[in-house]
């Protein structure tokens, strides 16, 4: 019986041949994938092993990491002013994954980019440990702090941009969180009541949340009149009677906010009263194709990457009478501060609309630079000429009109104040909005968007000019400061 | 075995002669060195990578392994003096890896914490591993000592019977332990798999069985479409041993053990009879036992479901299935080609029965793929000189059990290698040699010894046959 007794080898050693292919497939093939799965821990545990690279502000590194003595994690990592710089740096959780800038570059944070590999190599042979490079943001650390001040226990964002690079100067956003809370691997207790929070204290509301931009609006409106040749001329009366009832609809006027000199108003002063008439009816002249495509120019209809995403904003297709509304920042028009922060911006850059971005480079551990963001161009949404025409307009809506609040002496400021209604019959608490940017011989250094979500301060006291400008001066003012 | 040599192949290992062959025991004495050599570096490595030092226990681990295994070479020398040269080092150096493994998870602070969570307090393994290991080689030497010929053991074909139902049928009055019945718990004693020694004693059951009844179940059979379909009454054993082991999936909800004791039985039986149908009958059988347990057993279901798609109910399946299999399946793959290196691996997050079922995990993470195939290989080899001692065995009974034994062997190697793996549903069984557990370790020394016994029979040189006084006497004058 030695013939079935051979088979019988053969069939074992088939047996121990499917277990090494099988282990072929699971540790060669498939190894990578393994090895990274998103159930597999030892990616956090490797995360954690050393302290993670720092996210720098202005020099200094708003994030660290301490040694926790726990069994998992050797590091954990800490925040400095955590509520405050929590809408750029995002968390790294141990428990909880991570998001915003702890996530887009964790790579280069833990050390694990490819661009580190010589680095981690000499590190190897040396003997020392893995080291995480550094990430260097544009951020300008007291901008930040007057935007986050200034926001104070109020629910709202602020974003400001450096009009001539598209460098994020603030990203603030309240009521905020300290990400040091869920850094842990105690911390869901924590993590439970952030995420239940209703005031959802972890949403980026700079970058991540739309409003009706209301009356700011207008400037991309104002911008649209000038570039499509609708009015050519800031003092030159335009054609708006008043009353103005919406196209299309069987007399339903559109009104402004009180009596004010609208009729037949130049651009300079609809810009001024804030005349919903005057850019309403522009918006109806030039359609919803013609205003669509200006809006995307400045940014409207696409996400941003920064490289922390921005959501959308939205300048939607609709019919004659939402299209004009739209025109003034209501019906479906939706805008992120960044946004906006971006009109501003591209009005004092004369036309030029520049990239907005947040990482300025990233630096190994020995600090060479391993890569620079050049600043681009994004857009020209409207010409060298019609930018200084509409800067002039927003210059005098902060001399005298609605947002004088935000005047700042011998720089030249110019604005534009808006109140958004939102909810039914317009019955929640109205979104104070306010834009701006500051210029001196240099060009512009900042372009400033500031949103508050209905507080409970009555209705007359919302509008933009009143709780939002102030904020947006500190801003400026603390932008200023530093350019010197 | 190429057509050209010049002698039969047979020759070297089944003719019977008079000329001795060589022992080979300098060459076992060789290859044992290496095999305590080799855990005793590993041992070493692991000591340094995790603490940065020798391990305390060094002296006494080498020492002790090292004893251990020169007491079974000589006893090998003095009481199986022609046996293969390969089992004992192989058997050795595995038993040997295991210790080091066990002893490295026995470090993790992760299973310390974890078991003090569980239990309140930590016992590390290792100790318990080497005694056990003691008393494997014991039995080990005990076997051949006292088994002078294997033959002995067709005497109690009935009896082994009899204990080898006993034994499977045992753990289903004991309360299952992570849903398998598996154990028998002796107070003051600890727990026993008797699943582990019920494998040998069945193979020399059905070795019994079957070398007496071989022809009838060759030979009265009818040819069907190119194959011998076997008369209708000499089903009878084949369907008791298939009824046997749904009875065991059903009842011990442990589809490893059914598993290895019909593949077993449709091996001996295979071999014992030299007819095809009956491994056509068996794969048929075990196939439609299987879909038929598995579509009405919800524990079975649960480990197809784990082995189907780890990760899809990863975090969903409160039984911890899924989450088990993944956990393996992850850290072979976060092992990679050459492995994290000894103790620096996180091999350790299976915490459940990390250094037992899943101990292979720990090789793959660690080793890497060069580790795994290495062991594989070990393993294969034992297989393969099991199968060569059936080969070589000159009677009929030690062919089936040496073929026996080595089937068993090779089938359990699969199914828990292959089980932790992901290669098929995961059973609860243990790695022979490698994992932590009494049972496994002292019934897995006595099958080596059992081999050694028939292999040592097998090459040993015929007695030269009794000189005749009539040849002497009549003298041939020629012419």
């Amino acid at each position: 019986m030695n013939k079935p007794v051979r088979r019988i080898a053969i069939f074992c050693g088939l047996l121990v041949l499917a277990l090494m292919i099988r282990d072929n497939w699971i540790q060669f093939v498939q190894a990578d994938e393994l090895k990274t799965n998103k159930h597999n821990h030892r990616v956090d545990i490797a995360r954690y092993s050393q302290p993670r690279g720092n996210i720098i502000v202005d020099g200094d590194a708003v994030t660290g990491s301490t040694e926790t003595g726990g069994i998992d994690y050797k590091y954990k990592r800490t925040y400095k002013n955590g509520e405050m710089w929590a809408p750029v740096t995002g968390y790294s959780s141990q428990v909880f994954d991570s998001n915003q800038l702890e996530k887009l570059e964790d790579k280069v944070l833990t050390g694990d980019d490819d661009r580190l590999f010589f680095n981690r190599t000499v590190d190897m042979i040396t003997g020392k440990g893995k080291k995480g490079g550094d990430v260097i943001t544009t951020l300008n650390a007291q901008a930040q702090e007057a935007a986050f001040k200034g926001l104070g226990d109020k629910k709202g964002a602020v974003a400001a941009l450096d009009p001539r690079t598209g460098k994020i100067l603030a990203l603030a956003s309240t009521p905020s969180y300290d990400p040091s809370t869920i850094a842990g691997a105690n911390d869901s207790k924590a993590w439970t009541s952030l995420q239940n929070d209703k005031n959802q204290p972890m949403l980026n509301r700079a970058l991540k949340q739309t409003y009706p931009p209301g009356s700011t609006f207008k400037v991309v409106t104002a911008a649209a009149a000038l570039q499509n040749g609708l009015y050519s001329d800031p003092d030159v009366k335009t054609d708006s009677p008043l009353p103005w009832v919406l196209p299309d609809t069987a007399g339903v006027q559109l009104s402004n906010e009180g009596n004010i000199p609208c009729q037949n108003a130049t651009l300079r002063d609809a810009l001024k009263y804030s005349c919903n008439t005057v850019f309403g009816k522009i918006s109806a002249d030039l359609g919803n194709q013609k205003m669509m495509d200006e809006a995307q120019k400045f940014g409207f209809n696409n996400t941003i990457d920064t490289p922390v995403r921005a959501v959308k904003s939205v300048y939607p297709k609709d019919n004659r009478p939402q299209n004009a509304m739209a025109g003034i920042g209501q019906a479906s028009n939706r805008a992120t501060p960044l946004q906006m922060a971006m009109v501003a911006s591209a009005v004092a850059n004369n036309g030029k609309l520049m990239e907005p971005y947040m990482v300025d480079k990233l630096r190994a551990p020995n600090l060479n630079v391993i890569e620079q963001h050049k600043p681009k161009e994004m857009s020209q949404p409207l010409s060298a000429a019609n930018a200084q025409k509409l800067q002039s307009m927003m210059e005098t809506v902060v001399q005298n009109g609605t947002g004088t609040a935000a005047q700042i002496d011998g720089v030249k400021v110019g604005g534009k104040t808006g109140t958004a209604q939102h909810g039914v019959d317009n019955s929640g608490n109205p979104y104070a909005w306010f834009i701006s940017y500051a210029k001196t011989d240099n060009g512009s250094p900042v372009a400033v968007a500031v949103v508050i979500e209905g507080s409970d301060t009555t209705r007359d006291d919302i509008a933009g000019g009143k709780l939002a400008a102030p904020i947006a001066k500190s801003v400026m003012e603390a932008v200023l400061k530093t350019e010197k | 075995m190429s057509a050209t040599s010049p002698l039969p192949n047979a020759t070297a290992t089944t003719t019977i002669s008079t000329v001795g062959l060589p022992s080979r025991r300098n060459t076992e004495l060789a290859l044992l060195v290496f095999a305590v050599l080799i855990p005793c570096f590993a041992y070493a490595n692991v000591g340094l990578a995790m603490d940065g030092a020798m391990p305390s226990g060094m002296l006494g681990y080498s020492l002790g392994l090292g004893l251990m295994a020169g007491v079974a070479h000589l006893v090998v020398r003095k009481f199986a003096r022609y046996a293969d040269p390969l089992l004992l080092p192989l058997a050795t150096l595995l038993n040997g890896l295991g210790l080091v493994l066990i002893w490295r998870l026995d470090q993790s602070p992760r299973l310390i914490q974890r078991a003090k969570s569980a239990f309140g307090s930590f016992q590390p393994d290792a100790p318990k591993q080497l005694l056990f290991t003691a008393v494997g080689i014991a039995l080990f030497i005990g076997v051949l000592m006292l088994l002078k010929d294997h033959r002995i053991l067709q005497r109690y074909t009935y009896i082994s019977m009899a204990v080898a139902l006993f034994l499977l049928v045992v753990p289903m009055f004991f309360p299952a332990v992570n849903g398998a019945k598996i154990w028998i718990s002796i107070p003051g004693l600890g727990t026993i798999q008797p699943g582990e020694f019920a494998k040998i004693v069945i193979a020399v059951f059905f070795s019994g069985y079957l070398m007496v009844k071989r022809d009838a179940l060759a030979l009265a059979s009818r040819r069907f479409m190119g194959m011998y379909l076997p008369r209708g009454r000499d089903l009878g054993p084949i369907l008791a041993v298939w009824a046997m082991s749904i009875l065991i999936l059903v009842f011990e909800t442990d589809l490893g053990t059914s598993l290895l004791f019909f593949g077993l039985f449709v091996v001996m039986l295979y071999v014992a009879t030299e007819r095809t149908s009956w491994i056509f009958f068996g794969l048929l059988m075990s196939a439609v036992g299987a879909v038929g347990v598995a579509t009405f057993e919800s524990h079975v279901q649960k480990r197809v479901n784990a082995w189907l798609d780890p990760f899809a109910c990863y975090k969903t399946d409160p039984s911890g299935a899924c989450q088990q299999i993944g956990d393996a399946v992850m850290s072979f793959g976060s092992g990679g080609t050459l492995g994290s290196g000894l103790g620096q691996g996180n091999s350790d997050l299976i915490g459940f029965a990390a250094n037992a079922d899943f101990i292979l995990s720990t090789v793959g993470e660690e080793l890497g793929l060069a580790g795994m195939m290495a062991l594989l290989l070990l393993y294969g080899l034992i297989v393969e000189r099991g199968v060569r001692t059936a080969l070589a065995a000159r009677d009929p009974f030690g062919k089936l059990l040496a073929v026996g034994l080595s089937g068993a062997f090779a089938l359990q190697v699969f199914v828990v290698a292959g089980g932790v793996m992901g290669l098929i549903p995961l059973t609860g069984m243990t790695m022979p040699f490698l994992a932590a557990g009494g049972s496994s370790i002292i019934a897995n020394w006595a099958l080596i010894g059992i081999l050694i016994r028939i292999s040592d029979t097998a090459r040993r040189p015929a007695p030269s046959p009794a000189s005749s006084p009539d040849a002497e006497m009549t003298q041939v004058v020629r012419p």
